[in-house]
């Protein structure tokens, strides 16, 4: 079975990010990879072990997202491949969607394509399902359980209202969550297998494309202010004391 | 404008953020409501008398259960057929995949979970946060329809007119989808913090009551599970007082303590209350960023050195188990219940 793991490099959720001069900075934050896309890459590996075949971890973005990708190998992704190219650098989910299935294509196809649920920085969720649509797979989205039976897949989606059991016909492409389990920590072996691991890069005109057009622009970007908040500590003489201060306290916040 | 509102339900349960598109759209110009299913009658009446000019309806068995490609395409089908400007959907799961794919189909672009959308001249200009809320962007789409997701409680809920009624415009079902739904398993009841006005919140903290003695023949793990589980009664019956819902901090839902659907934070859910109150939670990052927009925060905790205080307006430190029936007992008396 081929299984292609899709993440995404962005700065660690402790960054301080900030808008400097119409650009986003996180100062000397470290990047990492996507916290949500390593469902990706687990779900990735668990299908490996469940049915035996390769994992390819695919990402677009600079020559410094060779570090997320080598996070999914030293955690047990077989082979890696970035995407990189200055034309591809003002890209939309659209855009990356079409990015990907070309560069998908182009690694042969797979039975399984996994992704995050979204990612830390746009956070916007469209790019599994757009990706899907390139390709003409079926989406399934959401998913906190697979089985794969012969030339079928059968998942839980795990929804707002429970979880919904689906079936499809591979290939398809889906996103992971959190219920897949806990993601593997890199051993020190893989760690090692990772830092000589040759990522090959890929242009645009390597996947035979030309910079999609993006359709969503950035106007302007806008730090919030900053929420001054002190907090008061409730006291009193007893716990009825204490809970009717700040049953009064929140009543007068008028929120109810 | 001509502005399409797709009405985003699960089994004929409405999302409630669906109606504050409707608003947006009404305050824009003329509001199509769109609904597709099977046996929505209701839903179409609601639609009306939230202020839908009028209701176009996929009404097909096939679309009983929500499968994307099927969606997609009907919505891609009709929006090629009558043209609108604008499509506004609530930010759900759900919709997030269906504009996902229907913008490939339309060839257009998506603007995603918008805190704020306005008309400047005949363009449209929409804000969101990214970063986790640790940054605002602008951003405009070229491509049309615009298509638009907006963030449930950040735009105001029209009134609704129990008067109004209407009929509503047959329009056709693409039914195909290469997915076969083989069942459910139904949540004991839908959890939906993501609109919820107030969010009582438990974290690991609610696993650490000392004067509960679990039933004999449990394990660490399991009388662990089970202090916490009577430790989310205490929390659920404040939410109910508040006539509000529980949430959950991730320590506690990978604890196993309670479902994935009510966790609050990065790998949660953003969530938006009036109030959000949270019992024994320490306050990681990534929690925090999941409560931003919470208009008052509320903490109670034993740490005093917990960062969650930081964040809060009001706070106890003190022992939940003790100040959360505490704090439900007063409210029953002063709200009268």
């Amino acid at each position: 079975m081929k299984i292609i793991a899709c993440i995404k490099q962005v700065p660690d959720s402790e960054a301080k990010v900030k808008a400097e001069g119409g650009q986003i900075s996180w100062g000397e934050s470290p990047l990492v990879i996507n916290p949500f896309d390593e469902y990706a890459v687990e779900g990735a590996l668990q299908l490996k072990e469940a049915n035996s075949g390769t994992v390819t971890a695919l990402c677009i973005g600079p020559e410094s997202a060779k570090e997320a990708l080598k996070h999914a190998l030293a955690v047990g992704a077989d082979e890696a491949i970035l995407v990189s190219d200055a034309v591809l650098n003002a890209l939309d989910t659209q855009g990356a969607a079409r990015v990907l299935a070309a560069a998908i294509n182009k690694i042969g196809g797979a039975d399984i394509v996994t992704f995050g649920r979204q990612t830390l920085d746009d956070g916007s969720g469209l790019t599994a399902a757009q990706t899907a649509r390139v390709l003409g797979w079926p989406m399934l989205g959401l998913v906190g359980h697979i089985t794969v039976e012969g030339g079928s897949v059968k998942v839980h989606r795990v929804i707002e209202e429970g979880r919904q059991i689906v079936s499809a016909k591979l290939p398809v492409v889906m996103s992971i969550v959190q219920s897949i389990g806990e993601p593997r920590y890199p051993s020190f072996m893989g760690i090692r297998k990772a830092s000589k691991a040759n990522i090959p890069v890929w242009s645009s005109s390597d996947l035979g494309i030309s910079a999609p057009i993006a359709f969503v622009t950035r106007t302007e970007l806008i730090t919030p202010p900053g929420r001054e908040v002190v907090c008061e500590i409730i006291q009193g003489d007893s716990l009825e004391q204490i809970a009717e201060t700040l049953a009064d306290k929140i009543l007068a916040e008028k929120v109810l | 404008m001509k502005t399409f509102v797709y009405i985003d339900h699960f089994k004929g349960e409405v999302q409630p953020a669906s109606w504050e598109a409707l608003g947006v759209a009404k305050s824009f110009g003329s509001a199509n409501a769109v609904i597709f299913g099977s046996g929505l009658d209701t839903l179409v009446k609601t639609a009306f008398e939230f202020g839908a000019d009028e209701v176009l309806l996929a009404d097909n068995p096939a679309l009983m259960d929500y499968r994307v490609e099927a969606f997609a395409s009907t919505l891609s089908a009709l929006a090629s057929s009558r043209t609108p400007d604008l499509i506004l959907f609530p930010t759900t799961a759900r919709t997030r995949e269906l504009t996902a794919m229907s913008a490939m189909d339309l060839n257009t672009g998506v603007l995603v979970d918008l805190t704020s959308l306005s008309l400047n001249g005949n363009k449209l200009v929409a804000t969101r946060p990214i970063y986790e809320g640790k940054l605002n962007e602008t951003i405009v789409c070229s491509g049309k329809p615009v298509i638009a997701t907006l963030r449930a409680r950040a735009f105001p809920r029209p009134a609704q007119d129990k008067s109004k009624s209407g009929t509503a415009t047959k329009v056709e079902a693409k039914t195909d989808s290469p997915v076969t739904v083989e069942g459910y398993e139904v949540a004991e009841a839908a959890v939906s913090v993501a609109d919820a006005g107030v969010i009582v919140s438990g974290g690991r903290g609610v696993s650490n009551n000392p004067s509960l003695t679990p039933p004999a023949g449990m394990d660490e793990k399991q009388a662990e599970v089970w202090r916490a589980q009577q430790g989310f009664k205490l929390i659920g019956e404040l939410a109910t007082v508040l006539g509000g819902a529980v949430g959950a901090s991730r320590a506690a839902v990978d604890g196993g303590y309670i479902p994935y659907a009510h966790q609050v934070g990065q790998t949660g859910k953003v969530v938006a209350p009036d109030l959000y109150i949270a019992c024994g939670i320490s306050g990681a990052i990534q929690h925090i960023v999941g409560i931003r927009s919470a208009k008052l925060v509320i903490a109670i905790n034993k740490d005093a050195e917990a960062p969650i205080f930081k964040v809060a307006r009001y706070g106890v430190v003190g022992d939940l188990f003790a100040i959360v029936p505490a704090l439900t007992a007063a409210f029953k008396m002063k709200l009268g219940k």
